[in-house]
């Protein structure tokens, strides 16, 4: 072969393999790096309010069918596909999470238990499909995932040693008619809606969230997927100067 | 030397180069001496881990002695290499073919010997130091072969010598700690007694983590489906960390939870606690009977496999029903 066409050879060689490096970059580290939107929460009295929402399946175009938080935008009230959000430091945090996905049982059963809330406590109340309530208020210290399958997903921050259960719609009630296209609307699903309050640390700084359910049907014992993704089924809580 | 010069007549000829063996031989003693002084008695009480346990005490023991060990033979190779480099160097103008090597049996005896030694002497010290405090503070697996002393007991009690049992629980990305003999209660902090021995038994409900209280001298292995025992004794009050050592996924640099060793009445007085509160709360009822190890995906008070529970079927993940509109 001359020499000009082994050059030539080694050149295309090489282009390929620089090329293939480039794609597998963009494709993977640029994915994982996809810039989520944050959604800031400001404080009024000392208090800030978080709402959530988790739902079965998202509206996205690559992973419709992974299970997701989604947060609303306190400003527009729509609710954005992201799990980041700040809040300023030392505040009253109110949260409210909207359960639009059915029950999980949780890995370990310990974390039932409602942990780092003021007052030890979360509120409960649940809805069927025709907005009828059927679980009103009710505050519970523990709801267990294994005995009732009440549980949907959990909402932890471990730095804060918060740990919330997070409560679904009733199993019996919800069979066959969990809420299939979000962001869901309470209007004709069935959905628990679940509140609780934390203090926001003195110190600024960002503290992941996640879900301790695991949730990520379709890999290995509900592990990764979406419980491992940013903007699923975990989140960072950016606490910010008041 | 000559080309012609046979191999007696070339060490007649290097009689005078003898002095460089007692002159490196000198350096390397003062060079050595100060370097293992400083080590033993600066470093040592510095080094890491500390001297939180006992197994950290003798960690903080074996990495000074091996700095001991290993100074003079680093301080020898550099010193040879300077002094090579200094006194045999190729001086302007030389460009003289250097003497022939024909092997020296007092160098090489003394280098065999030497290191025979040490490595004889690393291989008896550690073997006497990971027996001695049970198992230096690492995972020996479900079955351990060297124990702490330490009476067993149903309860424990901060009177006499009672070992206490500790369950550490891996999961993505947190550490639960159990104790079984305070009913099976659970919390998310690791709270221990002074001077008592402890069993560790590590496992994981799903990835492999490790369990790493640095400041303890502990470091195990968690694996899911196994029992994994380490043992300690911390001798020192006060607060420390728990990392997670095994790359566990995303948050696995953030996989950390806070420990505080208490005094003996102290200590019991907070299990006793946790214990009286997680019994009220129903807590306990909802936890699963205590084990060395956990099954993931079968809950143990229902008896069944959570694929058999409430229609929930079907997918890898085990956990989406039929009725999910988006089962996998």
């Amino acid at each position: 072969m001359p020499v000009a066409a082994r050059a030539a050879a080694l050149i295309v060689a090489f282009l390929g393999v620089v090329g293939l490096g480039i794609f597998v970059a963009v494709y993977y580290i640029g994915a994982a790096t996809t810039q989520l939107p944050i959604v800031h929460y400001t404080a009024s009295s000392g208090q800030v309010n978080v709402v959530l929402q988790e739902d079965a399946q998202n509206d996205s175009a690559t992973r419709p069918d992974w299970v997701t938080y989604y947060t609303q935008d306190p400003a527009t009230k729509q609710w954005l596909h992201t799990t980041l959000f700040s809040v300023p430091a030392n505040v009253k945090v109110n949260v409210t999470i909207y359960g639009y996905d059915g029950c999980t049982p949780l890995r370990n059963n310990y974390f039932s238990q409602v942990q780092g809330t003021i007052g030890g406590t979360v509120t409960v109340s649940q809805f069927d499909q025709h907005g009828k309530e059927y679980v009103t208020g009710k505050k519970a210290s523990v709801i267990n995932s294994w005995s009732d399958c009440n549980v949907g997903h959990s909402f932890a921050i471990p730095d804060l040693g918060v740990y919330v259960p997070v409560a679904s719609p009733n199993a019996q009630l919800s069979a066959n008619n969990l809420c299939s296209s979000s962001p869901c609307t309470p209007s004709g699903n069935p959905y628990a809606v679940e509140t609780f309050s934390f203090m926001s640390p003195v110190a600024t700084g960002t503290y992941r969230w996640q879900c301790f359910v695991p949730c990520g049907g379709g890999y290995l014992d509900g592990n990764s997927g979406p419980m491992g993704t940013l903007g699923w089924m975990m989140g960072e809580m950016d606490v910010v100067s008041a | 030397m000559s080309a012609t010069d046979t191999p007696a007549e070339a060490d007649a000829s290097a009689s005078p180069e003898r002095g460089h063996g007692w002159r490196l031989l000198a350096g390397w003693i003062i060079l050595s001496v100060p370097a293992c002084l400083v080590i033993w008695f600066v470093w040592y009480p510095h080094l890491p881990p500390g001297r939180m346990s006992d197994s950290a005490q003798h960690q903080q023991f074996d990495i000074a002695v091996l700095a001991v060990t290993a100074a003079p033979v680093v301080i020898g190779v550099l010193l040879y290499f300077a002094y090579v480099i200094v006194v045999w160097r190729v001086r302007p103008g030389d460009e003289s073919d250097g003497p022939a090597i024909y092997g020296n049996t007092k160098v090489q005896a003394t280098w065999i010997i030497g290191t025979t030694m040490i490595v004889l002497f690393l291989f008896v010290f550690g073997t006497v130091e990971l027996v001695g405090p049970a198992g230096a503070g690492a995972g020996e697996g479900p079955s351990p072969i060297w124990k702490l002393t330490g009476t067993n007991t149903a309860a424990w009690t901060p009177a006499g010598n009672d070992m206490l049992q500790v369950q550490v629980i891996g999961q993505q990305w947190a550490f639960t700690y159990r104790y079984p003999q305070f009913g099976g209660m659970e919390s998310t902090v690791l709270d221990l007694p002074v001077d008592t021995p402890i069993e560790f038994h590590v496992t994981s409900l799903d990835v492999i983590h490790s369990f790493w209280p640095y400041l303890l001298g502990v470091k195990a292995d968690a694996n899911p489906q196994v029992d994994n025992v380490a043992y300690t004794t911390v001798k020192t009050a006060g607060g420390f960390v728990v990392r997670c050592d095994e790359l566990c996924g995303l948050w696995h640099g953030a996989m950390t939870s806070n420990g505080t060793v208490l005094s003996r009445s102290a200590f019991q007085a907070w299990a006793t606690g946790v214990r009286a509160k997680e019994q009220a709360e129903g807590v306990l009822a909802a936890l699963p009977p205590y084990a060395l190890t956990y099954d993931p995906t079968v809950i143990p008070q229902l008896g069944k496999n959570i694929v058999q529970i409430d229609g929930i079927t079907g997918a890898a993940g085990y956990y989406y029903g039929s009725s999910n509109p988006v089962t996998p």
